[in-house]
């Protein structure tokens, strides 16, 4: 269908990061990868092009929903896990908002994980910023519903024994239309990643994985660390093979009798950069969506930027197009009408 | 028209039991609206099983609807029965009770097999064994005479069993001297779109009607006038308490110039409130069917946020999950409508009756000191006006607003007299102007209440949350005489929307020897019982409550005016507790019912009568 219903008015002055630093202390601990995804964020926001006033931030509860008040938008701290659905009324009464959500992994897969995954179900056009920190920040260290297997934290004193979610393939499963993955060591990537999420229409999800310095230090280490990132890192690029590795030899290819993929050396048994997958982010099919989403180390390296941002009709536009039928066809214009529409006599 | 003689009634209470797959609802429903349309007064009540189709002929697959039509103002459906209509023996079976002695049974007596009547409970025929010597029974065998009418159609026979409650209607309709103009009507206007059941309830119905009348079922036609005596002038039609609460927002939303947001996950007693509004996209509503009631509630919050009139509806369980969520909009002081469409309690109780029993979780059922305002509509009609009420104070005085219904009432119906919008109050939210250099998120006005800064405007970019906010400027604060200050300016605004109510007023003498006090979904059952005592002289008032939290200003007053004081209530005691809470030193009886049935207008007579004499 002709997008014709939602949009968003854009500003008439070109703005800039000044627009929307907020006059608030940002009370992170120094260190922690809030900082990094705030700047990230307040870089990308004023490249989207709309009028700050029509910007909301809606978060839930967590380090990482602190977030609105350090941007200088129209902001909402939300409680534990309702973030999603607090956010999805903002955008359904007013589609000319753009809508983005500040939340944890704890606050949208523990408290919230109905509203996350209803959310993307419906693919309402909001962004959704996921700070991936694989721990409870805020409550002091207590394992989330990302922390790995038999790590432990202040409630599994003996290691977790829970499998964790991998995000990207809750909301690949969960029929999302868009989601990425960024570091927040890397705050050119996740500037990137969110001008795609602005340009997506539907939900789209931005997982970052942070670093919590003080309850789950170096969680990500082997991701993001100087020495071993060039090898556990794909970085997709749309239309480009994904390669990777110190020395851009590797790769990933589909293995038809695996059914799978597998990671390959450019120069080894005959292959060639031609065996390489090249990425089609916009693929509606989300078969290898969903397993760029599932590459897990030590067998494949964790893919990074946007893995799936395929185009389907949003939810808010479909609602503008009823609103929009029905108010040119229905008979009922007026509670007037509506009070004295059927049987109705007078005394 | 028939040459029996008639008898002239003030009042007739009719009630149709059969199978869910009987189509009681649907008769029941075309009469009562056969009977507005001829000019009577009335109000109905659905009594649902809890299942859909319970197994066939057992009393838990027992649909029943109750119908109460008058000359004179009605204002319940009636306690007992004078004609009952029967069309399997459960029916009849778990009925009975609620027929008058001497009342007219119209029974299908082709149901009356020996299976049937075993899994009844029955041990012989009722229809035969003189069990029912004290009514006027009329056992017409309807299914074999309904499948007779049927046989020029050449249908298969589920249809001419689905069309037998029209024979019945047929009959009723006949003996309650109703012409077939105003049923014919009906029909033609139910189903325009299917010609030929149209044309086979037609037949069936006529069928019915001849055969009361040539089979002299009865010596004399009830004939009860028109209420136009009784009733205000005006254009009317007839409503049911849920889709008049849907009204009531739509309305405020015309009135406030916001348009309406609706976040509701269904549940019974309260999702047709839901499903009407879905209907009215061309208004302007938005309507989301959320994942849950929490889900229903923040997203209400977040339309609230984003300058909608928003709501969210539900019954007790729900309420009890959108506990937190109040507690947010208590604190971020946005407007929101609760609506609670009450319901037997507690967890999932009994879905489909009726009770008074959420008063104290809405009261008091969230963490902190989290005050809103509780309300509650009285009558099916009048949740039109107190939906209104509700949404007009919630938006002008940025509050939450807990509005308390409850099934017997939402699923009920009465006459509404329609009002002109143009007659209804302009709603003025406190909408902040775009690049005020003074606004502050948590600056208030003489009444306490804050601004309203919607996103998109201009200039007024802030954020407000859950978390204890500076006084004025909004920004997060934990110091502890702030927290006092906001904590008491959030109760003072609350204490000061007495100010917008109207004072209570009294049915009856301002003093005197009795006073009942009743609030929300019992007002038709305690003012009947009040008016009767009255006629003969007692000297008993009223006052029925609307606005609970803030109580009206002279409620003090009021209480103290009488000798004694009963408040009779659908639960175990919350609002007499709550009025002993606020006046220890006013002495208060209490008369409860916790049996899911709304109260009879004889038991409260008799219980007020007891009281007066000091037994
Ligand atoms: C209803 C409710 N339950 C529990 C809490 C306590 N709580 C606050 S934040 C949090 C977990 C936060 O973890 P996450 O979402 O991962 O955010 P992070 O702090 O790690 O950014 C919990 C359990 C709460 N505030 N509200
Ligand atoms: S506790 Fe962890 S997540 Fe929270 S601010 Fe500190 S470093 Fe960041
Ligand atoms: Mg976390």
């Amino acid at each position: 269908m002709d997008k014709k219903f939602v949009t968003i008015p854009k500003s008439e002055t070109p703005l800039t990061k000044e627009d929307f630093i907020s006059d608030q202390m940002v009370k992170w601990c120094p260190g922690c990868g809030g900082h990094a995804i705030l700047a990230s964020v307040a870089k990308a926001f004023p490249n989207t092009g709309y009028k700050k006033e029509n910007f909301v931030l809606v978060s839930g509860i967590g380090c990482s929903s602190r977030f609105p008040y350090y941007v200088n938008t129209y902001g909402f701290h939300g409680i534990h896990g309702r973030a999603n659905a607090i956010a999805s009324g903002v955008k359904i009464f007013n589609p000319h908002l753009s809508v983005w959500i500040n939340t944890g992994d704890g606050d949208s897969m523990a408290i919230g994980g109905n509203h996350f995954i209803h959310t993307i179900r419906r693919n309402i056009d909001v962004n959704i910023l996921m700070f991936n920190n694989k721990i409870y920040g805020l409550t002091k260290g207590q394992y989330s519903p990302t922390t790995p297997m038999g790590v432990e934290t202040k409630t599994s004193p003996f290691g977790t024994i829970e499998q964790p979610f991998n995000p990207g393939e809750l909301v690949i499963g969960s029929q999302g239309t868009f989601f990425a993955r960024a570091v927040d060591t890397n705050p050119k990537l996740m500037t990137e990643v969110v001008e795609e999420a602005t340009k997506h229409d539907g939900t789209s999800v931005v997982e970052v994985l942070e670093n919590c310095v003080i309850f789950y230090d170096k969680a990500h280490e082997k991701i993001t660390s100087k020495e071993t990132r060039d090898n556990n890192q794909l970085i997709l690029k749309h239309g480009e093979p994904m390669v990777f590795g110190t020395e851009k030899n590797k790769g990933i290819r589909y293995n038809p009798g695996k059914g799978g993929l597998e990671v390959v050396t450019i120069g080894i048994n005959g292959i060639t950069i031609k065996d390489i997958l090249v990425h089609d982010q916009y693929s509606k099919d989300p078969g290898i969506h969903l397993m760029l989403a599932k590459m897990h180390l030590p067998e494949f390296p964790i893919a990074l930027g946007v893995i799936r941002s395929a185009a389907f009709p949003t939810y808010n536009e479909l609602f503008e197009v009823q609103m929009y039928e029905e108010q040119k066809s229905s008979k009922i214009k007026c509670m007037d009408d509506l009070l004295n529409s059927g049987d109705t006599w007078e005394i | 028209m028939t040459n029996k003689p008639t008898q002239q009634k003030d009042e007739l209470v009719v009630k149709f039991v059969g199978d869910s797959g009987d189509g009681m609802q649907l008769i029941g429903t075309f009469f009562s609206d056969a009977s507005a349309l001829a000019g009577n007064d009335l109000a109905t009540f659905p009594d649902f099983p809890a299942e859909i189709r319970a197994p066939h002929n057992t009393i838990p697959g027992v649909s029943g609807f109750q119908v109460h039509i008058g000359q004179s103002k009605i204002y319940t459906p009636g306690d007992l029965c004078d004609v009952l209509i029967a069309m399997n023996p459960a029916s009849l079976k778990s009925n009975l009770k609620w027929a008058k002695v001497g009342a007219t049974l119209i029974v299908n007596e082709s149901t009356f097999d020996d299976d049937a009547i075993a899994k009844a409970g029955y041990t012989t025929n009722p229809l035969t064994d003189e069990s029912l010597s004290n009514y006027h029974l009329v056992a017409a065998p309807i299914t074999s005479l309904t499948k007779k009418a049927c046989e020029e159609f050449g249908i298969d026979l589920k249809t001419v069993d689905r069309s037998k409650n029209m024979f019945a209607l047929g009959m009723l309709c006949f003996i309650t001297g109703r012409g077939m103009e105003h049923i014919f009507h009906l029909f033609d206007k139910k189903f325009v779109e299917k010609p030929k059941i149209k044309e086979i309830n037609k037949t069936v119905f006529r069928a019915g009607y001849n055969y009361a009348e040539t089979a002299e079922v009865v010596e004399s036609v009830i004939n009860v006038p028109a209420a136009a005596a009784a009733l205000e002038k005006g254009r009317y039609r007839n409503v049911t308490g849920n889709v008049a609460t849907a009204w009531g927002l739509l309305a405020a939303a015309e009135k406030s110039g916001r348009p309406l947001f609706l976040g509701s996950y269904p549940i019974t007693p309260a999702t047709e409130i839901l499903i009407e509004l879905a209907l009215h996209k061309s208004l302007g509503a938005r309507v989301f069917q959320a994942e849950d009631e929490i889900a229903g509630i923040c997203s209400a919050i977040g339309a609230s946020f984003a300058g909608a009139m928003a709501c969210t509806t539900t019954s007790g369980p729900g309420l009890s999950l959108k506990s937190e969520a109040m507690g947010l909009a208590v604190m971020t002081e946005l407007p929101l409508v609760i609506v609670n469409v009450q319901r037997a309690g507690p967890s999932t109780g009994i879905p489909t009756k009726s009770e008074q029993s959420d008063l104290n979780q809405a009261l008091f059922g969230r963490n902190g000191e989290a005050p809103l305002v509780v309300m509650a509509a009285s009558s099916p009609a009048d949740c039109f006006y107190a939906a209104f009420e509700a949404s007009r104070i919630s938006m002008e005085t940025m509050t939450p607003v807990i509005l308390l219904t409850d099934g017997y009432i939402g699923f009920g119906s009465e006459l509404f007299r329609i009002p002109k919008m143009a007659d209804l109050p302009q709603i003025h939210p406190p909408i902040a102007a775009a690049n005020d250099p003074n606004y502050k998120p948590y600056n208030r006005d003489a009444n306490l209440v804050r601004q309203w800064a919607i996103p998109g405007t201009e200039g007024l970019r802030h954020r407000i949350g859950g978390l204890e906010k500076e006084d004025g400027k909004g920004n997060v604060s934990s110091d502890p005489l702030n927290h006092q200050k906001m904590v008491n300016l959030r109760r003072d605004k609350v204490l000061k929307i007495a100010d917008r109510i109207p004072l209570q007023d009294v049915i009856g003498e301002e003093k005197g020897d009795l006073l009942v006090v009743s609030w929300g979904g019992t007002k038709g059952a305690t003012l009947s019982a009040v008016q009767g005592m009255q006629a003969q002289g007692k000297k008993i008032s009223l006052a029925h409550f609307t606005n609970i939290m803030p109580l009206p200003k002279n409620t003090e007053q009021v209480l103290s005016n009488f000798k004694k004081v009963i408040v009779p209530e659908l639960n175990d005691g919350q609002f007499v507790n709550y009025l002993r809470m606020k006046f220890p030193h006013i002495k208060l009886e209490q008369y409860n019912k916790v049996q899911g049935l709304p109260f009879t207008v004889s038991e409260l007579t008799e219980q007020f009568t007891k009281i007066m004499e000091g037994k």
